[in-house]
């Protein structure tokens, strides 16, 4: 019996790769202004919200699509996607039993059970279909502690003075080509408030699940801590397997205030095209957090292991004085996956502190990029930085890049930036084996050592599943 | 200690193996019984080190005749992990560094991994944690050691005491030494033979492959095996290393000559 290689390495086929048979309302595909408004009646939107669509429209028109990233794709044709579809179930449900069960059967199937018996005791869920959500869990009982957590479409018509107040306010719908299309035709996403001194009680997540083909997915999160505030939320994502590739631009703003802080994680395992580079979600993202408070703190932590491309950047703007952000990354590509991912820690005011962790593991023909900024300003006294980005290579056709910019007018801030390359050689897995540990096991032993800094960062319960997705994607040749 | 009766643990019959093209065991007999020592000397080339990777099952290496029976099965049907659990243990030349993987958790789940196989309870982190506390006094180790990544900026010396540490955990029935002394100083030197010393016993059985006498003045051996050419060329007790350290390794080259064959590269 001869030794496992990695190439014997089973591939999990994509298990999250069905499509869910129900009645889908969808509108024809095309862009135009006339979509614009459909899809914002379709939603009964104030006249504000409107306004910041059609404004957002009209700048999307000027811009260019960028062409900077270490990435290549075919030009998208913007006429060719469906920009509104919805489950028909249109109304969101006062209770679950009134959901389609088929909806909650498909959540059931990814590990998100929706049923009051079922669900997850200490998260509450936030279920987006296509870009509608179905339903929020735990509702009452956050409210109880003045948690406003709800999909964006109902904070719009039950907070519209909030969303208003802060809706574009972090990533302004000029700021860059997908972020005016998705301020243009943003379809559902989560809205969570913490006011004044209230830790939350317990974890928020959403899950975003594609299911039609054809269409874009367009989803805006916002998320607000008031003074002295706290919350953890987790975002998890899915799609079956299409063989075309699917647009996903999605938009997501934090603002803590003084003394506040977001713990914001994400399990990222789109649909990624199959070995031979076809289908896939175009995963363009973008994702900033305001640090307005003095001493609030912003953490963003991601596991991207899906996508055919995965293109963003979650930043955080350090305007308040001491305040704190923080960026744990690891990034997957295989087969014939492309990544530039990184991002932006922009230091405004005096004191402010800054770390970036990112761990890129790049095997078969993929290309994995990180893009990092670090910019002090000149009232950025006493500012200081440490970034350090590791690329592990599995196999030797594979890709990883580094582009750090550091940008600094303050003499008196710390900058400091370490970078390695690894790979996982024959020698070390037969090391382990020799040790009694299986091939697998080995395997992903390595590649969990590779992630550690940044596994501990997830909260508990996915830090595991992280651990495990990892090693049902990786399939390659190890040299 | 040679018995008679001893139960035969490893038993390797005309082995031949290549690695890549170039052939190099050529037809290696050697048994091994339980309570013995044995040591393999020879030159660079010989074919020492390519033996022990060959009985651990490295997949660089292909055997292209004969066989080797451990415990009464064949050893050449398993795979490197199945060989480490049913007690075989090669105690690596160069351990290898693997970086974010903690010493301590590797050498749990490759304790707990003999322990399945031999129907024993798997110990948990701080039961495990008890045991290994234990067992660093074999090689006289820091606990510091076990927060590190794997051998991971270690010294020599420390590579090749984490490699007895693991022979103390594993408990292994045959132990194959791959020039555990090379690179190690005096002090160093005594801590690993001690360590073998200790773990030796009538029901196990070790082997050492080394180039210097100086091993065989601490650790005693029941053979003495000399190596060329990928073959067994003679068997000795443990005289026969002082021989070797007085004469050199000239009349191998005859031996080898007279046999019709080349001499191994001196590399």
């Amino acid at each position: 019996m001869s030794t496992a290689t990695v190439g014997d390495l089973v591939s999990q086929p994509y298990k999250h790769g069905f499509v869910t048979d129900i009645e889908t309302e969808k509108i024809a595909k095309g862009l135009s202004e006339d979509v614009v408004r459909l899809i914002s009646s379709k939603k009964n939107e104030p006249e504000f919200l409107l306004a910041f669509r059609l404004r957002a429209y009209r700048q999307w028109l000027q811009m260019q699509s960028p062409d900077w990233a270490a990435l290549g794709y075919p030009p998208i044709d913007y006429q060719n996607i469906i920009y509104y579809a919805a489950p028909k179930q249109q109304e969101k449900k006062a209770s679950l039993d009134e959901v389609d069960p088929k909806l909650l059967e498909t959540f059931e199937k990814l590990g998100i059970p929706l049923s009051e018996q079922k669900r997850l005791s200490n998260v509450a869920v936030d279920a987006v279909f296509d870009s509608v959500s179905i339903a929020t869990t735990y509702r009452e009982k956050l409210a109880e502690h003045g948690v406003v957590f709800c999909s964006i479409s109902e904070a719009v018509k039950e907070y519209p003075g909030l969303v208003e107040k802060y809706l574009g306010t972090v990533v302004p719908s000029n700021d860059n080509y997908f972020a005016a299309l998705n301020s243009a035709v943003f379809s559902d996403g989560s809205f969570v408030f913490i006011p004044k001194g209230v830790a939350c009680p317990m974890e928020l997540s959403t899950y975003f699940r594609i299911n039609s083909a054809d269409t874009g997915q367009f989803e805006r999160t916002l998320i607000i801590a008031e003074e002295g505030a706290s919350v953890s939320y987790l975002e998890g994502c899915t799609a079956p397997m299409f063989d075309t590739n699917q647009l996903h631009a999605a938009v997501v703003e934090l603002v803590v205030l003084d003394d506040a802080s977001i713990k914001y994680s994400t399990v990222q395992n789109w649909y990624a095209g199959d070995e031979h580079g076809i289908g896939g979600i175009y995963n363009f993202v973008t994702k900033r957090g305001q640090c307005r408070g003095d001493r609030s703190r912003i953490s963003w932590t991601q596991v991207e292991t899906g996508s055919a491309i995965t293109w963003k950047y979650p930043s955080c703007v350090l305007q308040g004085a001491d305040s704190v952000g923080e960026f744990y990354s690891v990034a997957l590509t295989n087969n014939y996956q492309q990544a530039d991912t990184g991002t932006k820690m922009i230091h405004v005011g005096p004191g402010t502190r800054s770390t970036i962790v990112s761990k890129g593991i790049s095997a078969g023909h993929s290309s994995n990029s990180y893009r990092g900024l670090v910019q002090i300003g000149p009232k950025a006294v006493g500012a200081k930085n440490y970034s350090q980005c590791d690329s592990m290579l599995i196999g030797d056709q594979a890709g990883a890049n580094t582009y750090p910019y550091i940008r600094s007018q303050q003499p008196d801030a710390a900058v400091e930036h370490e970078a390695s390359t690894c790979r996982i050689s024959a020698d070390q897995l037969f090391y382990l084996q020799s040790r009694g540990i299986g091939f697998e096991e080995a395997v992903s032993m390595m590649v969990s050592g590779f992630c550690r800094d940044v596994f501990n960062q997830l909260p508990m319960e996915f830090a595991a599943e992280a651990d495990k997705l990892l090693a049902l994607k990786l399939e390659g040749s190890v040299g | 200690m040679i018995r008679p009766d001893s139960p035969v643990l490893l038993e390797i019959s005309d082995l031949h193996a290549r690695v890549e093209e170039q052939p190099i065991l050529k037809g290696v007999n050697l048994t091994i019984r339980a309570g013995e020592i044995h040591a393999v000397m020879g030159r660079n080339g010989s074919g020492k080190s390519t033996l022990s990777k060959v009985l651990a099952g490295h997949p660089a290496y292909t055997v292209t005749a004969g066989s080797v029976s451990y415990m009464g099965s064949d050893l050449l049907e398993l795979a490197p992990e199945q060989r480490s659990r049913l007690g075989l243990f090669l105690g690596f030349q160069y351990p290898v560094e693997i970086p974010g993987v903690s010493n301590l958790e590797f050498l749990r789940v490759s304790t707990n991994a003999r322990r399945a196989q031999r129907g024993e309870e798997e110990l948990d982190t701080f039961a495990f944690e008890d045991l290994v506390r234990e067992r660093l006094k074999v090689v006289q180790m820091d606990p510091a050691f076990l927060e590190r990544s794997v051998n991971e900026g270690f010294s020599g010396g420390e590579k090749k005491r984490n490699e007895i540490l693991q022979m103390a955990l594993l408990e292994p029935l045959v132990a194959i030494l791959d020039e555990t002394d090379s690179g190690l100083d005096i002090d160093a030197l005594r801590i690993v033979a001690d360590g073998v010393n200790q773990l030796a016993g009538p029901e196990n059985a070790t082997l050492l492959i080394t180039h210097y006498q100086r091993l065989l003045d601490l650790i005693t051996p029941d053979y003495v095996h000399v190596m060329a050419a990928g073959r067994i060329l003679r068997t000795g007790g443990k005289e026969l290393a002082l021989e070797l350290e007085r004469t050199g390794y000239e009349w191998v080259d005859q031996a080898l000559a007279s046999l019709g064959q080349e001499p191994a590269e001196v590399l």
